[in-house]
Order: C-alpha cells, then structure tokens, then sequence
C-alpha cells in the first residue's frame, strides 16, 4: 500500500527532516510511526499525502509514484486518504453532520447518499445523536471521532493519523485507538504517528521508529 | 440516463453552492449591503447617464425626422405659378409632403405671435414672402441627401432662398456624441472600480475562510470545488450591485420626469423622458454579473493557490 524507497526530505532552510527512509507497508495491515517530537514523523505522513513533496527518493502509494504526481492529480490521490490530526482540524461554523459530510459533497455524492453515509459512520464512531451539535459544544474526545467520522466517511483505502490521542486522557485514548482496530479489520489500512509509548506497547502492531530523520526500528514490518 | 442524471447532480450541486453563497452573504447583512451599496453607485452613475443622453439622442432623431426645407419664394410671382410650382414639386419622388404658407398667412402669424400688430399696420405692403416648407421622404432626410435635395430646390426660378434646418441639428448630435464618449470613458473607470472592490472583498472573504480552504484541501476537494463558492460570492456582489443601481437610476429618471414635460411643454413638444426598459436593464444586469464573476475570479487566481495545507 505505502512503499518508501530512500526518501529524503530537506526543509528550505537546510533542516533534514527525513534521511533516505524506506519502508513498506502492506495492504490491510496497521502500524505506528514513532519517535520523539521533531524525528520527522509529520513529514513522514505529509509526504503520504502529498501536503509536502520528497526531496530525494521515490514514494509509492497504492501502486501510484507519488514523486512524480502532478499538482491536478493531488486531490484524487488524496480523497484515498483518510487523515486525522491531533487538533481535529474541523469547521467550527459547521454542524458535525456537515463537517462529516464535507469527503462526500467534495466527491459530489446525491444528497440522500450523504445522509446515509454520515449517519453510518457517526454511528460507528458513536455519535449519531450529536449530528446538529457543533464541534465547540462537543468534549475533545467526541471532536476527535467527528475527525475519525470524517476521514472514514468515503470508505478510503487508507487511514493516516497524526498524534490523534494527544490531547485525550489515557481512556478515552484506548477507545480511539480501538476504532483504529476495527476499522483495521475490516481492510483498510492504518498508519498512525504517536509517542504514547504506554499505548503502543499493549497493542501486537508494527513499529516504524524515526530518530533524527532516519528509520532506525522496524518491528514486524517487511 | 446516467449522463442525464450527472447532469442534474452537477446542476444540482451548483445551485446549492449558489445559494449557500448568497445565504453566506445574508448572515453579514451589514457588510454585504455596504459592499453592494458601493457597486450600485458606481454602476448607476454611468448607466445614469447613458439614459439620460440616450434620451438626448432620442429627442435629435424626433428634429431629424421633422427635417423640413424651407423655401422662400420670390415675390410677386402671380397666384397660378405658385400653384405650378406645388403640383411640379408634389410629383418629386423626394418630396414626401409641402406645406404652403401664403405671404398673408405668414403675415398673420407673426403678427399673433411677434406683438409687433401696430408695427405692421404702418408698413404699406407685406414685406414678409410665401413660404414653402419641404418635408422630404424618409429616404432623403440624412444630411446628404437633403442638402443635393436644397440644391436641386434652390436652382428653382421661383426660390429666392432655400434653407436647410440640419445644421445644428448636426452639431447637437456631435455635442451628444462627445457625451456619450466621455461617459465611456468614466464607465470603464467604475467598472475596474467595481472589479477592483469586489476582487478585494473576495481576497478578504479567503483570508477569513482560510482555515475552511485548507481543510477542505486536506480532505481532496479540487481547485474547482474551492474556487465556486467565491465565484458566486462575486457573481451575487455584481448581480445586487446592478439591481441597486437599476433602482437609482428609475428613481432619478421619474425625479426628472416632471420638469423635462414641464420643458418640452415651452417647446410645444410631447417629448417625454423614457425610462430605462428591459433591455437596457438587462444589459446593466449582465454587466454587474461579468464584473462581479471577473472580480472574483482575479482574487480567486491570485489569492487562492497560496492557500496550502500544512
């Protein structure tokens, strides 16, 4: 699904953040992206979907070279992707239904399909009282699975999440993380950057291990 | 079938963005109504003025169609050869009416209309000649024509003086005619003002829903998709723009309605000051849409590629 072939990214400025990097990750499976802040997981996940562009190196996503994807094809690659941010990254003057709703009035879905794919994936993540609601008067865990709502809305093939439980206390980190499981196992693929070692260490997943920009663990991955 | 129903979904999807873009502009009801206030002006103004020398023009074509030659006949010619000379010009195919004004008649009207009676009774004959006024077909009634029709006339043995009344009517239309350019000028002037506005209006209008484009970026949304909402915005500007401007410029022309009756009236004219028709207003329509769609569009090219996700 990803494949990573010695992928470097240097910033303007000079600042390495990632150093010849390379790894794969097959379809369906699940991993997390560790390291400490500054290690170049970001970057990592930003050049998935194409918010910055390697410097060095060759990208491939679903058989696809993202290296050399020309700017009109950047939001095709990007509707098979499903992000999540440690900020949640919603619009505040919208409802949690049109928040969710926005992948599929992107992608010009007929009115009555949104309906029924939002309710479906706000009732997956267990808020399907709260589509009227706005996301300030929602609790940062339940803004957090508006995110996830969000990003699963268009059934994407994969999931990118960046720190997505770091502004949630351990319980309600467990539950996000278990969403990730489930919808893990029902195919899709996941990628998630995280420092919540604690977290990772209880669950059987890969570890792709940044230091410095440079991938230095791989446990289980191929 | 499907294409049909692709249609209709895309037709759809435009109609929803339009209005959520007009109902974005109702929630700031202030701000909008400034905005569209500014645009009004600024196409009123010169749409007022097209109306009003439109009108001008309107008033010179009534001369030009009312186009007559006048033609003073030598004195003393007997009774038979006047009568000659009508049926002879009647026959011209130039010609499409005569209007004979004997010396006495002429004498009598400008004795009812001069007060010079007592002036008049003292004169021993009537110095005033026999009048034929020409009114030539419409195919002969621009300038050139009726001056070779002034010339054949003046080369009767009858005619004293044969006289052209198009001359000012000529330097009227010229004086409109500068007008007209001038108010082009000063119209192209508003209109890149009125592009210039809702441009920057739309650049403020990013900037505010930056965090909106970014997000909607990240989430796959085309250049297209980012770019309609603003492009109504601009379309809705230009549109309310012309409409208030419409609404100016009636009201200005009925102000004026009264006193132009009031003008023709000393004139002995039934000229009246047209308002602006479906046509014209249409046009003003069409105009404030393509300012407001260009507008926006310029913002759009400038401001929103540099909106980028990080």
């Amino acid at each position: 699904m990803i494949r990573f072939d010695h992928i470097s990214k240097r910033y303007p400025g000079g600042r390495d953040a990632l150093q010849s990097v390379s790894f794969h990750m097959h379809r369906g499976s699940m991993a997390f992206l560790t390291g400490r802040s500054g290690a170049g997981k970001s970057t990592l996940l930003k050049l998935i979907a194409l918010l910055e562009r390697p410097t060095r190196g060759q990208l491939f996503l679903d058989g696809e070279n993202l290296s050399r994807m020309p700017r009109r094809q950047v939001p095709r690659i990007r509707r098979k992707i499903g992000m999540i941010f440690q900020n949640y990254r919603l619009l505040c003057d919208r409802t949690v239904f049109d928040n969710v709703a926005l992948p599929l009035v992107i992608a010009g879905h007929r009115h009555q399909e949104i309906g029924r794919r939002v309710r479906a994936a706000l009732d997956k993540v267990g808020l399907l009282g709260k589509e009227r609601a706005f996301p300030v008067m929602l609790s940062g865990g339940e803004q957090q699975r508006v995110g996830i709502a969000r990003a699963v809305v268009n059934r994407p093939p994969l999931l990118l999440a960046d720190e997505p439980t770091g502004n949630l206390d351990p319980e309600l980190s467990r539950d996000i993380m278990h969403l990730f499981e489930q919808f893990n196992q029902v195919g899709v693929t996941v990628l998630i950057a995280s420092h919540d070692l604690d977290l990772i260490a209880r669950l059987p997943y890969d570890q792709i291990r940044l230091e410095q920009g440079r991938l230095v663990q791989e446990r289980g991955a191929s | 079938m499907n294409f049909a129903r692709g249609l209709n979904n895309y037709v759809g999807r435009h109609l929803q963005v339009a209005l959520s873009s007009l109902g974005r502009l109702y929630r700031t009801p202030l701000a909008s109504l400034m905005t569209t206030a500014v645009i009004g002006i600024a196409l009123a103004l010169p749409a007022g003025l097209y109306a009003l020398t439109g009108n001008l023009q309107q008033l010179s074509n009534r001369w030009d169609g009312s186009t007559s030659l006048s033609l003073f006949l030598k004195k003393s010619l007997p009774e038979g050869r006047i009568e000659a000379l009508r049926q002879t010009l009647e026959q011209w195919p130039e010609i499409a009416r005569l209007q004979f004004i004997s010396a006495d008649q002429a004498l009598e009207e400008f004795r009812h209309l001069s007060g010079f009676g007592e002036a008049l009774d003292a004169l021993d004959e009537n110095p005033l000649p026999a009048v034929i006024a020409v009114q030539p077909a419409p195919a002969y009634r621009d300038a050139e024509s009726a001056s070779a029709l002034l010339e054949r006339l003046r080369r009767l043995p009858e005619v004293e003086l044969a006289q052209l009344d198009l001359q000012w009517v000529q330097r009227f239309n010229a004086i409109v005619d500068i007008v007209r350019r001038s108010i082009a000028v000063v119209a192209s002037l508003l209109g890149l003002a009125v592009l210039l506005i809702i441009g920057n209006t739309i650049r403020l209008e990013i900037q505010n829903r930056r965090e909106e484009i970014e997000i909607t970026r990240l989430v796959g949304a085309t250049d297209a998709f980012i770019r309609r909402p603003f492009l109504y915005t601009g379309l809705w500007y230009g549109i309310g723009g012309a409409l208030l401007a419409t609404v100016l410029v009636e009201i200005a022309l009925l102000q004026l309605q009264a006193p132009a009756r009031e003008l023709a009236g000393l004139y002995q004219s039934d000229f009246r000051l047209q308002m602006a028709g479906p046509g014209e207003i249409l046009t003003l329509m069409a105009t404030g849409a393509i300012l407001g769609l260009l507008g926006a569009w310029l913002a759009v090219g400038r401001h929103l590629s540099a909106i980028e996700p990080a």
